[in-house]
């Protein structure tokens, strides 16, 4: 599936970030080919999260480099990242409550400043990737359940067409049948539309299962790395993150 | 008592009408008991002393039944009018047929409101008092709509939101003083400048939110306040400025003289005349305000405004430029804030510090609040209420604050979103409707 020849996508060396004086991420490498879907996984507090946002800009770098498409964005403003066509979920999905849901998808748009045939597009994609959000797009964001929720969210970040999908922790709090779905859709979106996508998880069962390859996070360094199946069947991640907890 | 009530249901549509009648019969029966418990020694027995100096007392039963009757039929009617207004979903009493004429006179209230003011000079044309009160209130809500803009859609909490009036009205009164320029071409710039210390504000607070940004805003609103105070040369201090040029009507001054507009349109002059003008001025910038803030909404920036009072975390993480959308909503709000300054300046004749004090700010955002948080008609009827009301009552100067302050409790208390809490959306499914029924025809097969 994925293209192993080709110039990574996004290429992370030596990231470096912190929150005051705790240092958050300690010496990031990372790399991201077109076309893959690649995940990170990492306990609670790894800097998971903080890689994420340090992508999009904010918290700023403090070392090491970050570079999009040959182009290197490390330090520049989170709007002008998503403008090269960046786009995040956010952790705990933060989608509008008082909006609609049809304002909430235009708003994924507007970032980007996409033209009307443009939105009409992706508004047909995310639609036709979510048909339940179809029927509540009059609805006010608050009242959709929390699978809608996340659907909302992946659908708002798929408006600005984006080259790279960021989703931070998409099956967090959701029944495991509503995950499977949100993992379905980002396996579709995946394999039809070769959108390259980076997936932060605690679920790393799902989501090892979902990726081409995966990095685990630990304390701020990336501490191994390698294709889906190659981790799920190391032994320290089976100990580690699948089966201490609850076997599902 | 209250099974006992509930058991025989009224006969005519049992399932909607029985559990709301018995549910308020028992809620009134509690009340009613409450009041009899507490008033029977209140009210119900009365000490006096008796002539040999002793403490008698004499019983008064039938005020002490009346009271109770009272909590009895208000809690009645306190509860109707909750259904009435209430939320969506709770079950209502209020027999459909109202309903539908309530959502319709709902309907019509913002067009007939709009006629009725445009003919409000003609009604009232031989009553100064009432289009002077007028003109007040227009400009109370313009001032609302334009703080709407900051508060209301933006969310950002502006509590000195005067400082942006008290620059236009200050811009206005020195320009045309100093160089003689007209009212209709002092407006633009004290609208300009007026954005200009908007942006000002707007750079120092970008970080700060909620009660940071209240108290902010507050101390820049006092700064404003204070300069003006201090500035003797320029502004004149606390003795403000006088002699401040009255607007014209492009050009041609309503005055009595020959080249004033009576005597051009060969009618006998009238000073209404001006206070007509003056209100019909007023008028088409408060709706000049509105037409902007809902052009706005329905673009990105009005809807990043919205989204930013949402979830500002949210915004960034969607590529907003939180920076520029903040600056624009103070910007746009204080523009606002300075044409009505301007026009305030202008009708006055006269102006001082005194007119830019806090509790014009708290005033206005009391408007807003009370109104709905971004909601056009409800701040326009909230500024009716609150200017109207204050001079409704100006007989009982005394009890004036009890009343409002009981109103606003009683509001918030059943209105918690302010008088018209709901949201319209922006986004119309036109574009989008076109798209989803051929999906349905595909996806639902």
């Amino acid at each position: 599936m994925s293209a192993p020849s080709a110039t990574p996508l996004l290429a992370i060396r030596g990231l470096r970030a912190s929150y005051g004086k705790v240092e958050a991420l300690k010496g990031v490498d990372l790399v991201i080919k077109p076309g893959e879907i690649v995940t990170l996984i990492g306990a609670n507090g790894a800097g998971k999260s903080t890689l994420m946002m340090t992508i999009f800009g904010k918290p700023r770098a403090r070392a090491g480099q970050i570079e999009f498409d040959g182009r290197d964005i490390t330090g520049a403003a989170t709007h002008d990242i998503a403008r090269m066509r960046i786009a995040q979920s956010p952790e705990g999905r933060r989608i509008f409550p008082r909006m609609s849901v049809a304002e909430n998808l235009q708003m994924g748009a507007d970032a980007t400043n996409s033209n009307d045939a443009d939105r009409t597009v992706s508004l047909e994609r995310v639609l036709t990737l979510f048909p339940r959000l179809k029927e509540r797009m009059t609805q006010r964001g608050g009242t959709l359940s929390g699978g809608e929720q996340q659907m909302l969210a992946i659908g708002r970040a798929l408006m600005s067409r984006p080259r790279l999908l960021m989703l931070d922790e998409p099956s967090l709090g959701l029944a495991p049948l509503i995950a499977r779905q949100i993992f379905d859709a980002i396996r579709i979106l995946n394999r039809e539309d070769g959108l390259t996508v980076l997936v932060v998880e605690q679920n790393a069962n799902h989501a090892l299962r979902l990726a081409h390859r995966g990095y685990v996070m630990v304390n701020g360094l990336i501490t191994l790395s390698g294709t889906g199946t190659e981790l799920l069947a190391r032994p320290e991640i089976r100990a580690a993150y699948l089966e201490g907890g609850r076997k599902t | 008592m209250g099974p006992d009530v509930a058991a025989p249901a009224p006969n005519q549509q049992p399932a909607m009408r029985g559990p709301g009648i018995a549910f308020i019969l028992k809620k009134s029966f509690i009340s009613a008991f409450v009041a009899l418990i507490l008033f029977s020694l209140m009210i119900g027995i009365r000490t006096l002393p008796s002539e040999s100096g002793q403490l008698t007392y004499i019983t008064r039963f039938p005020q002490l039944a009346a009271m109770v009757a009272i909590v009895f039929g208000g809690s009645i009617i306190v509860e109707l009018l909750r259904q009435w207004w209430g939320p969506v979903d709770t079950l209502r009493i209020v027999p459909p047929q109202v309903q539908t004429g309530l959502g319709i006179a709902r309907r019509l209230l913002a067009p007939m409101l709009l006629i009725f003011t445009f003919l409000v000079p003609v009604i009232f044309y031989d009553q100064r008092y009432i289009l002077d009160l007028a003109i007040l209130v227009l400009t109370y809500v313009m001032l609302g709509w334009g703080l709407n803009v900051v508060v209301g859609l933006a969310g950002l909490l502006d509590l000195g939101y005067v400082a942006f009036y008290a620059v236009g009205a200050y811009s206005y009164a020195l320009l045309a003083t100093t160089f003689g320029l007209g009212f209709w071409e002092c407006l633009p710039l004290a609208g300009l400048l007026a954005a200009c210390w908007g942006v000002m504000l707007g750079f120092p607070v970008l970080r700060l939110r909620g009660d940071y940004l209240a108290i902010v805003t507050l101390a820049f609103g006092e700064i404003i306040r204070l300069v003006i105070i201090n500035w003797q040369s320029l502004t004149g201090g606390p003795n403000g400025i006088s002699g401040i040029p009255r607007p014209t009507f492009f050009g041609i001054p309503l005055t009595p003289g020959e080249n004033g507009l009576a005597a051009k349109l060969g009618i006998d002059f009238s000073p209404t005349h001006r206070i007509v003008f003056l209100f019909y001025v007023i008028l088409a910038l408060a709706l000049l305000t509105n037409w902007v803030t809902i052009r706005l909404r329905r673009l990105p920036i009005g809807r990043a405004w919205e989204a930013l009072r949402e979830d500002e975390v949210a915004c960034r993480a969607l590529g907003i430029n939180t920076t520029t959308t903040k600056l624009t909503a103070f910007a746009t709000g204080a523009m606002f804030g300075g044409f009505a300054g301007a026009f305030f300046a202008t009708r006055q004749g006269f102006i001082s510090p005194e007119s830019f004090t806090f509790q014009e700010s708290a005033l206005v955002l009391a408007i807003v609040v009370l109104g709905g948080m971004g909601s056009q008609l409800g701040v326009a009827l909230s500024a009716l209420a609150m200017i109207g009301g204050f001079e409704l009552f100006r007989g009982f100067d005394q009890y004036r604050m009890l009343v409002f302050g009981i109103a606003m409790v009683l509001l918030m208390i059943w209105r918690p979103r302010g008088l018209i809490g709901h949201r319209a959306p922006s986004v119309f499914l036109e574009q989008s409707r076109a798209i989803s029924s051929d999906l349905v025809k595909e996806g639902h097969g």
